[in-house]
């Protein structure tokens, strides 16, 4: 036999040797990965629910219950049903009345996507905080968004208040620079860390702009 | 008495001549992956800014490198030479997937401090490089020990690194204020330039550490 006519016959068997190797590498790694999948989805999704939570009772002073809501144009908002996302969330008292909402808004920092939770009072027609939910800003600086005292303080309230006709808000909140302050709209940026504290302001006036008009007009169905 | 610590003597020097027993110390510090084989530097220098993620990150990738090792010192004679990197990476990428489910597990905000670099586990040259260099040549229980040593010399840089650019960078260990409040922070070393600064400085205390006991 030529040696052409050996490597013909020996090609076929050895691709086999290799194709049931990884295939069964590749299956046996597939069910490490899907037992331990399965083993560790109900703890992440309580994880998850659970730091949720305590974002939502941070920024919504005096909640000590809370549900989720998701709004539709025909109907307005109404409560989640399973495998659904949420929009807003409803914070409630102790006495089970409607103390505040608090709503998920995002936009671009310095780094990345920034994700913020923030609470809002219909009563006081303020913002009254918010807690960053993701955020990828340089540590050191682009991060005093999360821990600068004064910068903090701009959301003691937060004007968002109703223009007196029609259904827009009466001023746009915007980041001005750190000293200008003068409406009680208006966020005091902070010196080195620009952008990120400009971001925030920018994601509030974006998101309050569409949500809190829409919040006002239903706020019967907000309520339990 | 006398006997008994003559025993316990013969003991000691028979574990340190144990082959078993150099396979896990020359991790530790003869061939520490980080200060003296360089490898993996991209997590090295990236998450060791406070030593807390320094610390997760060292742990996550001694679990993985460990797994790996045993199984791939465990398979290797089922597999063939020439698909045998691409199986490395299989299952190393597994046991990488299992580490970003049982952090998450853990605790929701360390997975989010190490974000994407738990998933870059899977490129770590040190976890290939053990897996082709020793554990497809070895026996499963020496691949056990190299893979132990090298894990836990390689968190343990990692700790070294964390450790100086929290203290410096922000004042703390651990998250607990070791210096008054009026300390003023070195920023910089928190930031990506900082970890080049304090991987430079810790290979330069080791290199003169290592040339003194080579004089002496």
């Amino acid at each position: 036999m030529s040696k052409a006519t050996q490597n013909t016959n020996a090609a076929p068997q050895g691709s086999n040797k290799l194709l049931i190797s990884m295939v069964s590498l590749g299956a046996l790694c597939a069910l490490l990965i899907a037992f331990t999948y399965e083993g560790t989805k109900p703890r992440i999704e309580k994880l998850k629910a659970e730091a949720l939570e305590q974002a939502i009772f941070q920024v919504i002073p005096g909640a000590v219950t809370t549900s989720a809501f998701i709004y539709e144009e025909a109907t307005g908002f109404r409560q989640i049903t399973e495998g659904e996302t949420a929009t807003i969330f409803a914070g409630y008292g102790e006495d089970g009345k409607l103390s505040g909402l608090a709503i998920e808004a995002a936009g671009q920092g310095y780094a990345d996507i920034i994700k913020i939770l923030y609470g809002y009072i219909p009563e006081q027609e303020a913002v009254v905080g918010f807690y960053v939910l993701e955020t990828k800003e340089t540590p050191g600086l682009g991060d005093k968004i999360e821990k600068d005292e004064n910068f903090l303080a701009n959301f003691d309230a937060l004007d968002v208040k109703i223009a007196t006709q029609g259904d827009t808000l009466a001023n746009t909140v915007v980041t001005v620079k750190n000293g200008e302050k003068q409406s009680p709209w208006e966020i005091d940026g902070i010196t080195g860390a620009t952008i990120s504290s400009r971001a925030i302001g920018d994601m509030l006036g974006i998101s309050t702009k569409e949500w809190i008009p829409l919040i006002q007009k239903n706020l019967e169905q907000l309520k339990k | 008495m006398d006997q008994n610590s003559n025993t316990n003597d013969n003991f000691w020097k028979r574990l340190e001549n144990s082959p078993s027993t150099n396979e896990f110390l020359k991790g530790l510090w003869k061939d520490n992956p980080v200060f003296v084989q360089v490898l993996g530097m991209c997590p090295v220098l990236a998450v060791t800014n406070t030593a807390a993620n320094a610390l997760a990150m060292g742990l996550a990738t001694a679990f993985v490198l460990f797994m790996s090792n045993t199984l791939v010192a465990a398979v290797k004679n089922y597999i063939p030479k020439q698909v045998r990197i691409a199986s490395y990476i299989l299952i190393i990428a597994t046991f990488v997937t299992i580490t970003d489910y049982a952090i998450q597990a853990i605790s929701v905000s360390l997975h989010k401090s190490l974000g994407a670099f738990i998933s870059l586990i899977v490129v770590n040259c040190l976890i290939l490089s053990r897996a082709e260099a020793f554990a497809s040549k070895n026996t499963v229980g020496r691949s056990m020990l190299d893979a132990l040593g090298m894990g836990v010399g390689f968190a343990f840089a990692l700790l070294c690194l964390g450790a100086v650019r929290e203290i410096l960078g922000n004042g703390s260990f651990f998250g607990m204020m070791i210096f008054p409040d009026n300390f003023q922070s070195w920023i910089i070393m928190i930031l990506p330039a900082g970890g080049f600064f304090s991987l430079a400085l810790w290979l330069f205390l080791i290199n003169i550490f290592q040339q003194r006991k080579q004089k002496a």
